[in-house]
């Protein structure tokens, strides 16, 4: 921490808004994305997906696709070396035991969502490629599904697997809730229902597969996880050595590129053909097959004193993990630990489950379940402050976690929380309240905050590793195997390394997401990227310094400590001493390596009882707060976010300008959730499939948001930094529910807060 | 049949099918990637290309049609190897996140500010309402438009 203290009154590089490497390449359309990619003698490779929810496959005939123009191979399941995919928490090698969740790469008998994987076809073109799937003959026999969490655990459901629909269950129990529901003032319940939703990166999942020198098998593609290299080779049932994945820079993640996508179908393909294969999904496709967010269902019941303090809460949470497991475990996990907010409340208990049932699978999407339930314990803030005649502000400071306080789950709280100066400056930001625009339009402001953990939960031993190297010019390279989703994660480590090691950001070159050639850095999810690869690139950075001048110490024969590197040399108090360049060559003399190999290790424990309260579950948490003013029309229902302001103390800004950019694009689609973003589904069918009914937010959907960055230096991360990708996601829809509570009197409940539920809830239908 | 594309002021003679779009001539048989799919349906403007100086989604408009019509991309917004004073304005303003909306925007945006030089912040929001982002959320998209229209009216 000296060290970091001495480092940042000099900052010359972190802390200021520099221009990404990766933005000019984007401006400039250079950037090759993973379909922005050809071979010679490419194929083409499609799926084919099951139309039934619920079925089984009586027999597969691919003859006739075969012998059709072009068409190279048709796979079925018959045909994968080993066809169970096992989603581990991705990228960690640590074994998770119950966590672990199988899916079959492409179906054997049982169907148990619409657009389930049942074909793979490669072709000379995509067209015959796609006519060749329609050609497939499958036999299937519709079978009764369950399409509702609720029925799902219900005796005699329709069984989604045989081992029962209930897919996880976790519990929280802190003090005793009995006794605190006896000494509250007032008691409030109530019940909530978030819907699914979709990534909807502008991308689609995309890549190309050849097998190069030494047959590996090398897969060029989309992905937040260069660590899938390794099911690609459980998949075809060859060593890990012999398979890479490059990633490249993402056209957007936000967590749908968190399972696998293409890689394994791309591996399949170009194994069994030996040729370059490409495979490109639609966005019908994405919309269809890819997994959603968790729809909950949240009850909450909240006992308060008349000062507003919360001494008890009673919370059920019900997920739909639609027809596989992959990361609903996690993701309730997630629920589990924040289902009480940032929020100091001394008897909890959570009861938390999810369940199968034959809707799209769901899975990893920014905020991980700690958002849903922000849209439960946020609109019973106002509720409860509401009943006690207490200011939404008010309640919020009573009650906010202060250093020291334990979550439900018993984790103290190490570092500051911002909270009570995040919503005097979320709040104060909104300005002069305006004047409604006719008698029929009400105008109100709401108020959310939110927690969001950051880094891995700790019993997965999470760590990183970066390599950093000058070379004889004095250029300096850094390689990590981060995959950059957009938000600025190769950026950020040039910029801890320019500072360190004292050259300008331009002489800088990053090597990311190779998982043959750059050190691993683990899944560029969970927020951890900076504050795992950061601190990777921070402690590889010093390290190299360290020993360059000591090097450089003993060519000029002083003391190490007198020097410092900066604008590409080595200084002593009396002015420059040795340019970099010099350095280098009596580096390369005394034969000093002038690279060197971080490895970041985060601080690990043992797993935790929930149910018992017994520790530490994350590193750290991020907090934030939104307000927003909207406008609502109460003879149409129409909602018009007007005004919207989101502080979150972000510990230390690398880069201002993306952490804005985070803020800003994370609240918009938090609003996109609030207002406008929903799969519909009618007993398992996807009605949503395109961007004409999947509606994200648009230009004129939203008001600017204004991002509001405060930095305590409390992170675990460089510089004091914290995790700023997901936070920004959770606290809009509860800001904005809130806000119409206070400009009508209605309270909304279910998401998303569409016209005709307004209309409804205000009695005009 | 075959067909003469205009592309960034260079002319290519080019096979095509009469049903194929623009966009996939543009990137499956000329390799021109720096126009993007996003959606396929004309709805999320990540392809869009200028014809004749006015911002159409290629995905909509099918490759004959645009025979003997100047098609720009940004790659065609370039002098000389130096941006165009709109990228910078990107760059500066930190409008790129992802990247892949940013082609559309770029060429969207300029279409409408030489047509609507005075355009304020207001009227650039409308005109981005046929461009999707996922990732900024807008406003520095359009702090940057609005940036390059003032430098551009204050010459």
């Amino acid at each position: 921490m000296a060290d970091g203290v001495k480092l940042e009154r000099d900052l010359r590089i972190v802390g200021r808004p520099v221009i990404r490497h990766d933005a000019r390449d984007k401006v400039a359309a250079a950037t090759a994305y993973a379909g922005d990619w050809a071979m010679p003698g490419m194929l083409h490779g499609v799926v084919l997906r099951a139309p039934y929810p619920s079925a089984r496959i009586r027999s597969i005939d691919t003859t006739r696709a075969a012998a059709m123009p072009g068409v190279a191979t048709v796979m079925t399941a018959k045909d994968v070396p080993h066809n169970t995919l096992w989603t581990d928490v991705p990228g960690q090698t640590t074994q998770v035991g119950p966590l672990r969740a199988r899916l079959h790469v492409l179906a054997e008998n049982r169907i148990r969502h619409q657009g389930e994987p049942v074909a793979l076809v490669a072709a000379e073109t995509e067209e015959q490629a796609r006519e060749a799937a329609e050609a497939v003959v499958v036999d299937y026999e519709a079978l009764p599904g369950v399409f509702d969490p609720v029925a799902a655990l219900e005796p005699g459901a329709p069984a989604v697997h045989e081992e029962g629909n209930l897919l996880a269950h976790w519990r929280v129990a802190r003090g005793d809730v009995t006794a605190g529901f006896a000494r509250a003032d007032v008691v409030v319940e109530g019940e909530y229902r978030t819907q699914f939703v979709d990534a909807a990166y502008l991308e689609p999942e995309s890549g190309v597969a050849w097998i190069d020198s030494g047959g590996v098998i090398t897969i060029r593609l989309s992905t937040q996880v260069i660590e899938h290299f390794r099911d690609v080779a459980e998949v075809l049932n060859v060593p890990q050595n012999r398979v890479r994945v490059i990633g490249t820079y993402l056209g957007g993640g936000f967590g749908g590129k968190e399972d696998v996508t293409v890689e394994v179908y791309l591996g399949l393909l170009a194994w069994e053909t030996k040729r370059p294969v490409k495979m490109v999904w639609t966005r019908q496709e994405s919309l269809l097959a890819r997994a959603k967010r968790h729809p909950y269902r949240l009850w909450y019941r909240t006992g308060a004193l008349r000062t507003g303090e919360i001494v008890a809460q009673q919370i059920e949470l019900l997920g739909d993990s639609g027809g596989y497991a992959y990361l609903s475990a996690l993701v309730l996990l997630y629920s589990t630990v924040t289902a009480a907010g940032p929020y100091r409340v001394p008897a909890v208990s959570v009861d938390a489950r999810v369940a199968y049932t034959n809707n799209p699978p769901t899975s990893a999407m920014r905020g991980f379940g700690a958002m849903q339930v922000v849209f439960g314990y946020e609109s019973q803030m106002d509720r409860v402050a509401r009943a006690l005649g207490l200011s939404p502000l008010e309640i919020r400071r009573v009650n906010a976690l202060r250093r020291g306080d334990a979550l439900p789950c018993g984790q103290v709280i190490e570092t500051h929380v911002a909270l009570p100066e995040l919503i005097d400056r979320a709040w104060s930001a909104l300005g002069d309240p305006t004047p409604p625009q006719a008698p029929h339009v009400k105008v109100g402001r709401g108020i959310a905050c939110n927690l969001q953990p950051y880094g891995r939960i700790v019993w997965l031993h999470d760590w990183s590793s970066a390599w950093v190297g000058f070379e004889m010019d004095g250029s300096l390279v850094v390689r990590s195997g981060v995959p950059d989703v957009g938000g600025g994660q190769a950026s950020s480590l040039c910029q801890i390394a320019a500072e360190v090691l004292g050259v300008p950001l331009e002489r800088v070159s990053v090597h990311i997401a190779d998982s043959a050639l750059t050190p691993l850095a683990g899944t560029t999810t969970a927020s951890r990227q900076l504050y795992m690869s950061g601190n990777a690139v921070l402690k590889a950075s010093r390290e190299l310094r360290a020993q360059l001048l000591d090097a450089a110490a003993r060519i000029l024969d002083v003391d190490a400590a007198a020097l410092e590197m900066a604008e590409n040399a080595v200084q002593t108090a009396g002015g420059r001493a040795l340019t970099l360049v010099d350095l280098l060559r009596g580096c390369a003399r005394m034969g000093v390596p002038r690279s060197h190999l971080g490895v970041y290790h985060a601080p690990a424990g043992e797993p935790v009882d929930l149910e018992t309260g017994s520790g530490k579950v994350f590193p750290d948490y991020t907090f934030g707060a939104h307000a927003a003013e909207v406008e609502v029309d109460t003879q149409t229902g129409a909602v018009k976010v007007l005004k919207f302001t989101a502080a979150h103390d972000v510990g230390r800004a690398i880069n201002p300008q993306s952490v804005e950019g985070q803020i800003q694009g994370g609240a918009v689609q938090g609003l996109g959730y609030a207002l406008l973003e929903e799969i519909v589904l009618e007993d398992g069918i996807n009605l949503t499939t395109s961007f004409a009914s999947y509606l994200i937010p648009g230009a004129t959907d939203v008001p600017d948001v204004e991002p509001l960055v405060v930095e305590s230096g409390e992170g675990l991360g460089p510089f004091g930094a914290r995790g700023i990708g997901e936070p920004p996601i959770g606290p809009p829809a509860a800001a904005v529910a809130n806000a119409i509570e206070d400009a009508t009197g209605a309270r909304v409940t279910q998401l998303p807060i569409t016209p005709e539920r307004i209309a409804r809830l205000l009695g005009l239908l | 049949m075959r067909v003469s594309l205009t592309i960034n002021g260079r002319t290519r003679d080019v096979e095509v099918q009469p049903s194929q779009t623009l966009l996939d001539v543009l990137r499956d048989t000329l390799g021109i990637f720096d126009v993007k799919e996003g959606c396929g349906e004309g709805v999320c403007g990540a392809c869009t290309v200028l014809l004749d100086g006015r911002p159409v989604s290629s995905c909509l408009v099918l490759a004959p049609t645009a025979a003997r019509r100047a098609i720009t991309t940004v790659r065609g917004l370039e002098r000389d190897g130096e941006l165009h004073p709109l990228q910078q304005a990107f760059l500066r303003h930190g409008a790129v996140q992802c990247g892949f909306c940013t082609p559309g925007m770029l060429l969207t945006g300029l279409a409408f500010l030489e047509r609507h030089p005075g355009a304020d912040r207001e009227a650039l929001r409308h005109a981005l309402e046929g461009n999707l982002c996922r990732c900024t959320g807008y406003a520095k998209i359009l702090d940057a438009l609005e940036a390059y229209a003032r430098e551009s009216r204050d010459g």
